[in-house]
């Protein structure tokens, strides 16, 4: 018999990090901060950049990350995300100011007793791996 | 004992907080006052108003404020330095001139007046020697857009900055300066650290992106634990205190609101980031991955290790050139069916502009309250939802389109979905658009014409 794995979570986030945006031209920005230092390698490990461009599907172009383990953060370029961007775009958040709290609606799996720490009951997935 | 510089924010861009420069100047020592006012379409907006009246194109907020702190300033409590000369960095200086004759302390501050950063004047020549003014994003030359080029200005470093200060200069005004050199330059001068020294370039440049945005990095738009940042109704804007190794700590004056903490300072760091490894700027490239923060005490934050790589022989141009026209308009849909009813109003506006025959380069449409900010990860919204903002925006080449487009809107009050409110404000504006055209430069064909002026 395989050895059992650890049960997991998914949990959004918002419950495992802080985030800030701005623009380069059409470009947006997200950086993501580990809300304690001990979540960093979670983000790392998880908020890959394939996951993060299947997040955003049909609403940017290519992704890039950078890590910083320094501030515990990774910066994430979101290209061709602002519908052009500056002065041309006709969107709402044209300069990409609350793009990070888009990044803050993924979910990521994390070991089940993390989840209890950090989670909320009301804001909890219901939705468990094995 | 060690000395220690403090250079204090009191604009992050023009339009900010009008008090902030005041009760920085008031609420306890500061050695500089820095005030940054340029964003890449600011200049755009400041030509457009000399070109209408040639004493304009400049922060003229600026003028007012600084009457307000110029007794401090000729006491000698402070020196200034403030890109709010845009692209008429000395009109700035004379209105400035003109508060301090109303005073009565014309003469008793020194002025540094920078300029050679607006290549507008001789954007045929630089073209025709070869420089294509390439656009860094689509990698056209600026050839196809130089009828419709409204400014042109390149990004000067600290340099000046520091001529002036030793000049001695009171209240330094420049056009398109970085807004990080507006730090860096009363380090360089304070402690007389070598312009080679690049790990010193490195840590007064992200000392200065710390600061640039103001209470940006002191709790506003704080979103770690945001409901708990006290006193936002009188916040206190940044101060770095520089030392000579080139370490610094941004705290805030005592007894005001808002939170400098190593999450506000990490938040403030990410802003507009890019290749952290790789910040460039004209003084030198500062790597982000190396900066170390700490909590140092209640609002200060501890920051060093930076360090930096050798300038490069670029500077960056920011060029705006005309582009078109565009138009937003709103209207408000209740409950019950709100989103179904936004839905519908657009539907019938978007069949009534094709059949008026318009063009338009993009029609958006956002449904504010359902997915203006995050799209479809918003997932649907609830059934119930008690409004609905049927947001809707046009973009042309040609003004005629967007002009009649601005009409299509109250129409639909009598002649859509029904509960429908929230036009009082009228016809939306028709806005001239200015796109921006980034670029690079070789800096010797710059550096050359900036000049420094002492004036009083």
């Amino acid at each position: 018999m395989a050895p059992k794995k650890p049960t997991t979570t998914d949990v959004q986030l918002r419950y495992l990090a802080h985030a800030r945006s701005g623009d380069k031209g059409d470009t947006a920005n997200v950086g993501l901060i580990a809300l304690e230092p001990e979540f960093y390698s979670l983000l790392v490990k998880q908020v890959t950049v394939a996951r993060v461009k299947r997040h955003f599907k049909g609403m940017v172009g290519g992704v890039e990350r950078f890590e910083l383990p320094n501030l515990r953060a990774l910066n994430f370029l979101l290209h061709e995300a602002l519908d052009g961007g500056g002065t041309l775009s006709l969107k709402t958040d044209a300069q990409g100011k609350v793009f990070s709290t888009a990044l803050l609606r993924m979910s990521i799996p994390v070991p089940a007793s993390l989840a209890r720490r950090v989670v909320p009951p009301a804001g909890r997935s219901a939705r468990k791996h094995r | 004992m060690t000395k220690i510089v403090r250079i204090a924010s009191g604009q992050g861009f023009w339009g900010d907080w009008l008090e902030a420069p005041v009760r920085q100047a008031e609420g306890g020592p500061i050695d500089y006052l820095m005030m940054d006012y340029l964003a890449e379409v600011t200049m755009s907006i400041m030509q457009k108003q000399k070109s209408r009246d040639p004493t304009r194109g400049y922060a003229r907020d600026f003028v007012p404020l600084m009457e307000r702190l110029l007794p401090d300033i000729a006491a000698g409590k402070f020196k200034v330095i403030s890109n709010a000369g845009g692209v008429n960095p000395r009109g700035c200086v004379e209105g400035v001139l003109e508060g301090a004759d109303r005073l009565g302390v014309r003469g008793k501050v020194r002025l540094g007046l920078v300029t050679g950063d607006d290549i507008l004047p001789r954007l045929d020549e630089l073209l025709a020697n070869g420089h294509q003014l390439t656009n860094l994003d689509t990698g056209r030359p600026l050839l196809e857009v130089r009828d419709q080029v409204v400014s042109a200005n390149a990004y000067l470093g600290m340099e000046p900055m520091v001529e002036a200060l030793a000049g001695g200069a009171d209240v330094i005004v420049t056009g398109r300066v970085t807004d990080t050199g507006l730090t860096l330059a009363p380090m360089f001068f304070e402690f007389g650290w070598d312009p080679d020294d690049w790990d010193k370039v490195a840590a007064g440049t992200i000392a200065g992106h710390i600061i640039e945005c103001g209470a940006q990095c002191s709790g506003g738009n704080l979103l770690k634990d945001w409901h708990t940042v006290p006193g936002m109704a009188d916040p206190g804007f940044p101060i770095v205190e520089a030392s000579p190794d080139g370490t610094f700590v941004v705290t805030k004056h005592k007894g005001t609101g808002g939170i400098v903490s190593v999450a506000s300072v990490t938040e403030q760091l990410l802003y507009e980031m890019g290749d952290p490894h790789t910040y460039i700027t004209p003084d030198g490239i500062a790597d982000f991955t190396t900066i170390q923060l700490a909590q140092a005490g209640k609002n200060r934050v501890r920051v060093s290790g930076i360090t930096g790589r050798p300038k490069t022989d670029s500077l960056k141009v920011s060029i705006a050139y005309f582009y078109g026209y565009k138009a937003v308009g709103t209207l408000v849909y209740s409950w019950p069916e709100a989103h179904d009813k936004a839905k519908a109003a657009d539907r019938i506006l978007r069949r009534r502009l094709q059949d008026l025959g318009l063009e338009f380069e993009e029609i958006l449409t956002e449904y504010v309250g359902v997915d203006a900010t995050h799209g479809r990860l918003a997932g649907p919204p609830d059934p119930d939802i008690a409004e609905v903002e049927l947001r809707i925006g046009v973009r042309a080449r040609t003004r005629e389109p967007v002009e009649r487009f601005t009409r299509e809107i109250a129409p639909l009050v009598l002649t859509g979905p029904p509960s429908v409110t929230g036009f009082a404000g009228g016809r939306p504006a028709v806005q001239e658009l200015v796109a921006y055209w980034p670029a690079l430069i070789d800096r010797s064909v710059i550096e050359p014409h900036v000049r420094v002026e002492i004036v009083r």
